[in-house]
């Protein structure tokens, strides 16, 4: 039986009819003047006023801090991420991470109301710490506040204490908490925010022998397949590590028909002995700033940041482990990197010379500027709606660092309908962004490349890493095979029209 | 008491055990085995009711329910997340609301427009600087017919007044700017933000449209949200029917529809729970009847068309008796293809609106029989209206929680649930066939005579996917 669903259905002459006979009520402006500010819309006197505006986001590619705190938090052994604040909240968290993923996604809210708004929130705390811990069973409660609680000053320290002392939860219960205002920074400083939570209260009086391992901190990455190829990675040199926090399981876990709610992560006991470690790796910079600094202080390790996106990243990755293990890079790998390279000039020709849009967080944007120019690509347009000075310092160094990064111009506290501006009066071959970026495709037919978060419309992206030598391959399959793609699409009707490419 | 519902009474006995006191003793008012007679006393929820806190609700808030399904499908409106950037970026696209327009020129409903509040807005407050917003979105977007200025929780507790920013700009800019007190910490669930987000359609937008000639035939289609395009699919049967629909609330609507909608003869209302406030304020204040209906499933239809016919003369009651002999072949034998793989399957339902009990018959229709429902957010007349439907000790659920569901699902062993986006993972890893109901999996439409092929389909692919079958349990 041939069903038509809405892909078709609505093609269908009677429902076009229908849509001109609905126009009669909707006092719709005519064809001519809608197309009329359309082409507006693409001019450079549009783009003056869209640049001048300081009031108004359209279109932002960032999300809020408890989102960024709640998924680290999910990174560690049987922890249950708990909300201090409104309830609504919470389940724009878990369904935004659940469609990113296609994974479930656990976490709780104290389901604030007005009368919290007046009394404070400590009886939802209370009776939220109850009910969470004897329902769900958590190794740990990681505990972060939404906007509301945070503007009527709810103290999570105090709330928490009050908590023990009640005997609403044990005494031994760790209950990392954060600060995480949705009105200051962006989901990456929730995740900075929460980690350094989490570290300070289970590493608290575990200073001892070092343990010969490395800390990796993967900061706010959504790249399950990056989680894994690190500890494949790692496992090939022999080196003992934690990754701090491991999402991998937890937001890819396999189906054995079972429904586990704590599938996976970072095991309590290595996070608390963390603190021992030789020395603690970043492979994010501006989600783990204050996360890094508090090791490098308290902790008293080499905290360094090296995002491993891109060969040279890569290489200098590998060689910083490689200085502090004295371990030597083992062929496997030098080998991994040959048939990177190998790739890349196999491509090359495909995407030398090409412009590029781009739009994501500030630490992935920045692996990826370095990335492409080592095919000979042109970054052109970087909007960053999260991306601070510091961001903005460190993406033109990396662009002055190399002749095809000339172009590119850097804009941060910037939105995607400032992108779409530029991306009309200063055209480019292709964009690289997140889902939400299908919007300029539609209205500019540039062609989208998804990497970022979120990746809602189309399936398993993130399963594939994109650090490491593999994960450089993995860029250069999604970059080069769009743009073999939109060719074929381009020279269909054309003598042009290529097999073997 | 019949056995079937002293048994259910048992289970959900022994599902609650694992709460706390006080936990327990809210859930079980939350929680009953139907009675469809309705006089079981301790057979009906308590419902609309504050979530307790800690225990996985799968609730939202009265700003999801203003800007998800009341105002946020309004198309020509420009709506603006006010305050942080969070709220408006979760809610961004995530129902599909269809609509026909060029978006960002005429048209807004896919977009995040939002004052991205920082720490000094809520120092000093931000109604300086959404004045300033209005006008840098009225250059930008000079054919959006109004704005909506929906507030997030910090607005409501740092108290700013939307209201006089709105006021000003609605006289400067000769177009509706409308205040939408939303706060999220306001109320227990969505539902009050349709009430909320209702009242300001009734206030701003209600009345003062433009609507040439009337005709006897003029109707409403309210409570429909174009998820997948069921409001087409619908408006197209009532159109077959020799109605006019002069406004669609609130799917692929324009601020003039419903600016002309108290014009109607009737209003025809699908969801209930949302919309069931703006008509009974037409009724009272222009008295026009509405009616309910149900377009789920062919049964369900039927009756519909009948039932809204009954409000017309003689020739649109001839038409929905002809429209049903129409339509009928067609959908016996989409009944016909599908009952086969369907026939005695169990359905599980936890959703939102109208959908535990709209799509009850739908399920029917092929054979399948709902064992469990509930609303993330209904009212008791919503549970009136569901007893009904319900066989004798079927469950009837209120705010589940994920612990719940699961532990009902393992009790009952329902052969598909369907329910919400952060319900479906968790059954997929239980090997349980799931669909989401809240937008149709990003299929659709379901509504109608169109929309029944496509829920036949999608409710088999999903109860005989062969994936199922390749889990290996341990």
């Amino acid at each position: 039986m041939k069903i038509k669903d809405h892909n078709e259905l609505f093609q269908e002459q009677e429902y076009l009819d229908q849509f001109e006979r609905k126009k009669e009520f909707e006092n719709c402006p005519s064809a001519e003047e809608v197309q009329r500010i359309a082409e507006w819309t693409k001019t450079e006197e549009y783009r003056e006023l869209n640049f001048k505006r300081q009031n108004i986001k359209i279109n932002p590619a960032k999300a809020c801090q408890p989102l960024g705190a709640v998924f680290c938090a999910s990174g560690f052994e049987g922890t249950l991420p708990f909300v201090q604040g409104a309830q609504g909240c919470v389940a724009y968290f878990r369904s935004h991470l659940s469609r990113h993923f296609k994974e479930p996604m656990t976490a709780v809210s104290t389901s604030m109301t007005e009368d919290a708004a007046v009394f404070g929130g400590l009886n939802n705390m209370l009776e939220g710490l109850e009910n969470a811990h004897t329902l769900y069973h958590p190794k740990m409660l990681a505990v972060c506040t939404t906007c509301m609680a945070e503007v009527i000053g709810d103290d999570l320290n105090a709330y928490i204490r009050t908590a023990r002392e009640k005997g609403v939860i044990p005494q031994d219960l760790p209950v990392p908490f954060a600060h995480t205002p949705s009105f200051v920074g962006s989901n990456i400083t929730g995740y900075d925010n929460m980690m350094k939570g989490i570290l300070t209260a289970v590493t608290a009086g575990r200073k001892g022998e070092p343990n010969g391992k490395i800390n990796i901190v993967p900061g706010f990455d959504t790249y399950t397949g990056n989680y894994r190829e690190l500890k494949r990675l790692l496992d090939i040199m022999e080196v003992k590590h934690t990754i701090l926090a491991d999402v991998s399981d937890i937001y890819d876990s396999p189906n054995s028909g079972k429904y586990k709610l704590y599938p996976g992560g970072t095991p309590l006991e290595d996070a608390a002995d963390s603190i021992n470690a030789l020395a603690t790796i970043a492979l994010q910079k501006y989600s783990t700033s204050k996360t890094m600094d508090y090791i490098a202080k308290e902790w008293g390790q080499s905290a360094v940041t090296l995002p491993p996106i891109g060969i040279k990243n890569t290489d200098r990755f590998f060689e910083e482990i490689s200085k502090i293990t004295g371990k030597p890079v083992p062929q496997e790998i030098e080998n991994e990197r040959g048939r990177a390279v190998d790739a890349m000039i196999d491509s090359h020709p495909y995407v030398h010379g090409k412009r590029f849009a781009l739009v994501g967080d500030p630490d992935l944007l920045l692996g990826l500027i370095s990335f492409l120019m080592e095919m000979g690509g042109i970054p052109v347009h970087i909007v960053c709606t999260n991306g601070d000075k510091k961001f903005l310092e460190d993406a033109e160094a990396i662009l002055s660092e190399s002749p095809f990064g000339r172009e590119g111009k850097v804009y941060t506290g910037k939105d995607m309908w400032h992108l779409r501006s530029l991306m009309f009066t200063d055209p480019v071959d292709f964009l690289i962004g997140n889902s939400y970026a299908k919007l300029l495709w539609r209205d500019t037919g540039t062609p989208l490349i998804r990497i970022g978060f979120p990746l809602f419309d189309r399936h398993h992206l993130h399963r594939y890493p994109i650090i490491g030598y593999q994960g450089a391959l993995n860029l250069v399959s999604l970059i080069v095979n769009t743009v073999l793609d939109e060719m074929d699409r381009k020279t269909m009707n054309t003598t042009s029209f290529d097999v073997i490419r | 008491m019949s056995t079937a519902i002293k048994e259910t009474q048992k289970m959900i006995e022994e599902v609650l055990d694992a709460y706390p006191e006080k936990a327990k003793k809210d859930r079980a008012k939350h929680l009953a085995a139907n009675d469809p007679t309705g006089q079981c006393s301790t057979c009906q929820v308590k419902s609309n009711i504050k979530s307790r806190p800690g225990v996985m609700t799968v609730r939202g808030c009265a700003y999801a329910g203003a800007k998800g399904v009341v105002w946020g499908p309004v198309k020509d409106q420009i709506t603006i997340s006010h305050g942080p950037v969070g709220c408006g970026q979760y809610s961004w696209w995530s129902r599909r609301n269809y609509y026909n327009g060029q978006t960002g020129i005429d048209t807004f409903g896919t977009m995040h427009i939002t004052t991205d509040f920082q720490e000094k807005d809520i120092v000093y407050g931000g109604d300086k600087n959404l004045d300033a917003a209005l006008h840098e979105l009225k250059g930008l977007f000079p054919l959006a017919k109004s704005m909506g200025i929906l507030s997030e929780c910090p607005v409501g507790l740092i108290g700013d007044d939307i209201e006089a920013v709105s006021k000003k700009a609605e006289k400067e800019f000769s177009m509706p700017i409308v205040p939408v007190r939303c706060e999220g910490f306001r109320g227990v669930s969505q539902s009050l933000g349709h009430h909320i987000a209702n009242d300001t359609i009734r206030d701003h937008i209600l009345g003062k449209g433009q609507l040439d000639k009337s005709t006897p035939y003029d109707v409403a289609l309210i409570g429909d949200y174009n998820i997948g395009g069921d409001a087409w699919a619908s408006r197209k049967m009532l159109e077959e029917l020799g109605l006019r629909v002069i406004a669609q609330w609130t799917g692929d609507a324009s601020i003039n529809e419903m600016g002309i909608a108290h014009k109607a003869k009737v209003n025809l209302v699908h969801c209930y729970r949302s919309m069931n406030y703006i008509c009974r304020h037409m009724e009272e204040q222009y008295g026009i009847p509405w009616t309910e209906f149900n377009f789920f499933g062919p049964t369900k239809i039927y009756q519909s068309l009948r039932k809204i016919a009954s409000y017309f003369d003689d020739s649109i009651k001839e038409k929905a008796e002809k429209m049903i002999e129409k339509y009928k072949p067609a959908m016996d034998a989409v009944i016909e293809e599908f009952k086969p793989g369907l026939e005695g399957k169990r359905v599980m339902l936890y959703v939102g609106g109208l959908r535990p009990r709209h799509t009850i018959g739908a399920y029917e229709d092929l054979g399948m029989e709902v064992v469990a429902s509930g609303y993330e957010f209904g009212h008791s007349d919503d549970y009136k209206r569901t007893y009904p439907e319900m066989k004798e000790g079927a469950v009837i659920m209120d705010d589940a929680t994920l612990y719940e569901l699961e532990e009902f699902t393992r009790r009952l062993s329902p052969d598909m649930v369907g329910s919400g986006i952060k319900e479906k993972y968790s059954y997929h890893k239980l090997g349980v066939p799931f669909r989401q109901m809240h937008s149709w999996d990003y299929s659709g439409p379901y509504h109608g005579f169109d929309g029944f092929p496509v829920f036949a389909r999608d409710m088999d692919m999903t109860v005989n996917s062969p994936t199922w079958g390749l889990i290996r349990r341990k």
